[in-house]
């Protein structure tokens, strides 16, 4: 009798080794900090005392990574601002300007690569017509006869599917409109991209690059920090720059002039006067997602 | 301490076995080696070593995670006519069945870890712990429904396996209000999960409302084409026993559900092909292919030949009443169904993407060996369950058996 608890002792004993050896394993080539990041709960119902501490570690740990002073910033919505964003259809000469500033400001990779902003390149006489449209247009120079160029990023549905259908609510509206991304929430399913109509979500499906010398320092917890491999990005109409009265990168950028930005709850602002004035149009309307993105006709 | 007994008596079980044994042994295994060293270049390196991009960003892995549901939810559906037609070995086809739909789910939750960025973060799709998206997020019910599914074909499997090897009467009166459960929780996991897909509008390949009542036709051809073939193999193996009338009583529901499955398809043919609109572009991917590349056509195709010849097989009835093409049937309809779930179904939904781009996608070699990875651990796992159930059914394992032996080995000491 006394033999045989022995050896099952021992059997139990064995049984819990590969348990014991991967949980070792696993906590022994974490840090601290790594095990407290990858305890950490969901962005949105953190404190504010615990969201301050989160973005001061993150300054730190990639101030160290990147060799240079980052800020990570974690300021929220204010009371009485709703984005919207138009574009002049008829100015656009896709220079795609606009792609490369949204890749320098926001911390896009370069390799593999990541655009938040894809330009459409229609031919005039089909109209906005996707089967004919080209993000891969080439020619010497832009615009090209007989082409019109219908830049598309993340359109800032107000009815967001993508929101609907993450299963872990790492995605959200926020109060002044912007749909963001917890990168350290997200468990990259990409359900969202199955269900985002426009092609506006884009996944770092290998580790993210960029050279340490074009890391943009100024960030946003919710926007452009640097992200790791496996998680889900989108324009965020550049919250870390909107937030703090900028405007977006491509609205600075735009040599022509096409891109609008402003408060949609202001009567006086920029914006509520082109959707007075000009006949605006939304993309696919007919899926009821309700962009404060809208395309209009300014010449 | 008798629960260890009977532990070590199955650890026996499966590790004894004939030279065919062994060498299916061995043949699963270097495949799941051979898969898992092809995975762990992913582990390394990430999603990008799958041929997945941000246009087509499902593919073979949720292809097969879709059709394993199926699998899963038919097993357990075949309980409906075993009970109304009064098949004799009713038990043994709900245990059967309930194995093969534990190794489905098991399976199917394997290729949504291997699928996945960050699988280590996957409890925050949980309640309490997590944040999980109920109800708006399908996912979440589908984890749901998959789980709960999970859960009671186990504790059904288990509990009468378990009664049996210490030769106890079964709780009648839990099990078979659990084993009729299980029967609407199969229709609701395919359900649930065609549900995934077709609530996007964004895909119009999908957006269809026969999506779900087609996932369950397919379900219903492919998962008893597996149990015909397999009580076959018991049958002449163990002391199984089923009637010839009763398989060919499951190959006349599965011309039922072939013929649904088949007017289904046509319905949305013609729907689509008729109408003629914007969206005819998938649809012109999945049967022309764009252009020269006809990756998926090649697939679509045959999918159709072998499910249409499958359906020509068991129509006839001289055909549906000899076992040899009967077999070929089963076969054919298993091999069209999962060419159907796992490749034309999910990459013409993305090709061509939102935005009007073709992206060709093909899985990748790391792809194909992380799914043979799980296809063989699914199989190496069933062989065990089978096998341990087919002895105490079968074979006599029991606690008496056990105490036989121990007793002899004493005498003999």
């Amino acid at each position: 009798m006394q033999k045989e608890e022995k050896s099952n002792s021992r059997r139990e004993f064995l049984k819990k080794l590969p348990v014991l050896a991967v949980g070792a394993a696993a906590l022994g080539g974490c840090s601290q900090e790594e095990i407290e990041e990858y305890f950490q709960q969901n962005f949105k119902t953190l404190s504010k005392e615990e969201k301050d501490e989160i973005v001061k570690n993150l300054e730190k740990k990639y101030s160290e990574k990147y060799g240079k002073e980052f800020t990570v910033s974690d300021t929220p919505a204010t009371e009485g601002i709703l984005f919207g964003y138009a574009l002049d259809l008829s100015r656009c000469i896709g220079c795609r300007k606009c792609v490369y500033a949204c890749v320098e400001e926001n911390n896009q990779s370069r390799d593999p690569q990541v655009h938040w902003i894809q330009v459409l390149q229609m031919e005039k006489k089909k109209g906005i017509d996707l089967v004919h449209a080209d993000v891969h247009y080439n020619p010497e120079k832009v615009p090209e006869e007989g082409h019109f160029y219908m830049p598309v990023q993340c359109q800032q549905c107000r009815n967001p599917q993508c929101v609907s259908v993450c299963p872990t609510k790492a995605t959200w509206q926020d109060d002044d409109g912007i749909v963001v991304v917890d990168y350290n929430w997200c468990i990259g399913c990409r359900y969202c991209m199955a269900a985002c109509p426009y092609g506006a979500r884009h996944f770092n499906w290998g580790e993210p690059n960029i050279p340490d010398e074009e890391i943009n320092p100024i960030t946003h917890y919710l926007g452009n920090r640097p992200r790791t491999k496996g998680v889900v990005e989108k324009c965020t109409f550049c919250i870390q720059r909107v937030r703090e009265g900028k405007y977006p990168a491509c609205v600075e950028i735009c040599p022509t002039g096409s891109r609008k930005f402003g408060n949609l709850l202001d009567p006086d602002s920029e914006i509520r006067y082109i959707l007075e004035n000009k006949r605006v149009l939304v993309f696919k309307e007919e899926l009821n997602t309700q962009p404060k993105f809208y395309y209009f006709f300014g010449v | 301490m008798n629960f260890l007994r009977f532990l070590f008596g199955c650890f026996k079980i499966i590790t004894k076995g004939g030279r065919i044994y062994y060498s299916s042994l061995f043949f699963l295994l270097v495949l799941i080696v051979w898969g898992g060293l092809g995975y762990l270049d992913q582990l390394q390196n990430g999603l990008i070593m799958t041929n997945m991009r941000d246009s087509v960003s499902w593919g073979f892995y949720i292809g097969n995670f879709t059709f394993l549901v199926g699998v899963a939810a038919a097993a357990v559906m075949l309980v409906i006519p075993a009970y109304i037609y009064d098949w004799k070995p009713i038990k043994e086809i709900v245990i059967f069945g309930e194995i093969l739909a534990i190794c489905a789910v098991i399976m199917c939750l394997c290729f949504i870890v291997v699928d996945i960025g960050n699988p280590l973060r996957f409890w925050h799709m949980l309640p309490f712990v997590g944040t999980m998206n109920f109800p708006y997020s399908i996912l979440s019910w589908d984890f749901f429904v998959l789980f709960a599914y999970f859960l009671l074909n186990i504790v059904v499997v288990t509990h009468l396996l378990y009664k049996q090897f210490f030769k106890k009467h079964y709780n009648k009166s839990i099990i078979l209000p659990l084993v009729l459960l299980s029967i609407p929780a199969a229709i609701a996991i395919h359900t649930v999960t065609a549900f995934l897909y077709n609530a996007l509008p964004a895909r119009p390949y999908w957006n269809s409302a026969l999506l779900a009542p087609r996932f369950l036709t397919t379900a219903f051809c492919s998962g008893p084409a597996v149990l015909i073939l397999l009580f076959q193999v018991l049958r002449k193996t163990t002391k199984f026993e089923i009637k010839d009338e009763a398989i060919f009583t499951i190959a006349e529901l599965m011309v039922y559900a072939m013929f649904i499955y088949l007017f289904f398809t046509i319905s949305e043919f013609f729907k689509e092909f008729y109408s003629n609109t914007e969206h005819i572009v998938y649809w012109d991917y999945l049967l022309w292919g764009a252009e020269k590349n006809k990756e998926i056509a090649i697939y679509s195709w045959a999918s159709i030949i072998m499910g249409t010849s499958a359906f020509i097989l068991f129509l006839i009835p001289k055909t549906r009443k000899n076992l040899l093409t009967l077999n070929i049937g089963a076969v054919l309809i298993y091999f069209s169904v999962y060419l159907e779930k796992g490749i034309t179904l999910i990459i013409p939904g993305f090709t061509p993407d939102t935005l009007g781009q073709y992206f060709f996608y093909v899985p990748s070699e790391t792809e194909i060996r992380t799914a043979a990875m799980i296809f063989s651990g699914g199989a190496l796992l069933f062989t065990f369950i089978s096998k341990i159930a087919i002895a105490i059914l079968f074979e006599g394992f029991s606690i008496d058996s056990l105490e036989k032996k121990a007793t002899m080995q004493f005498e003999t000491t």
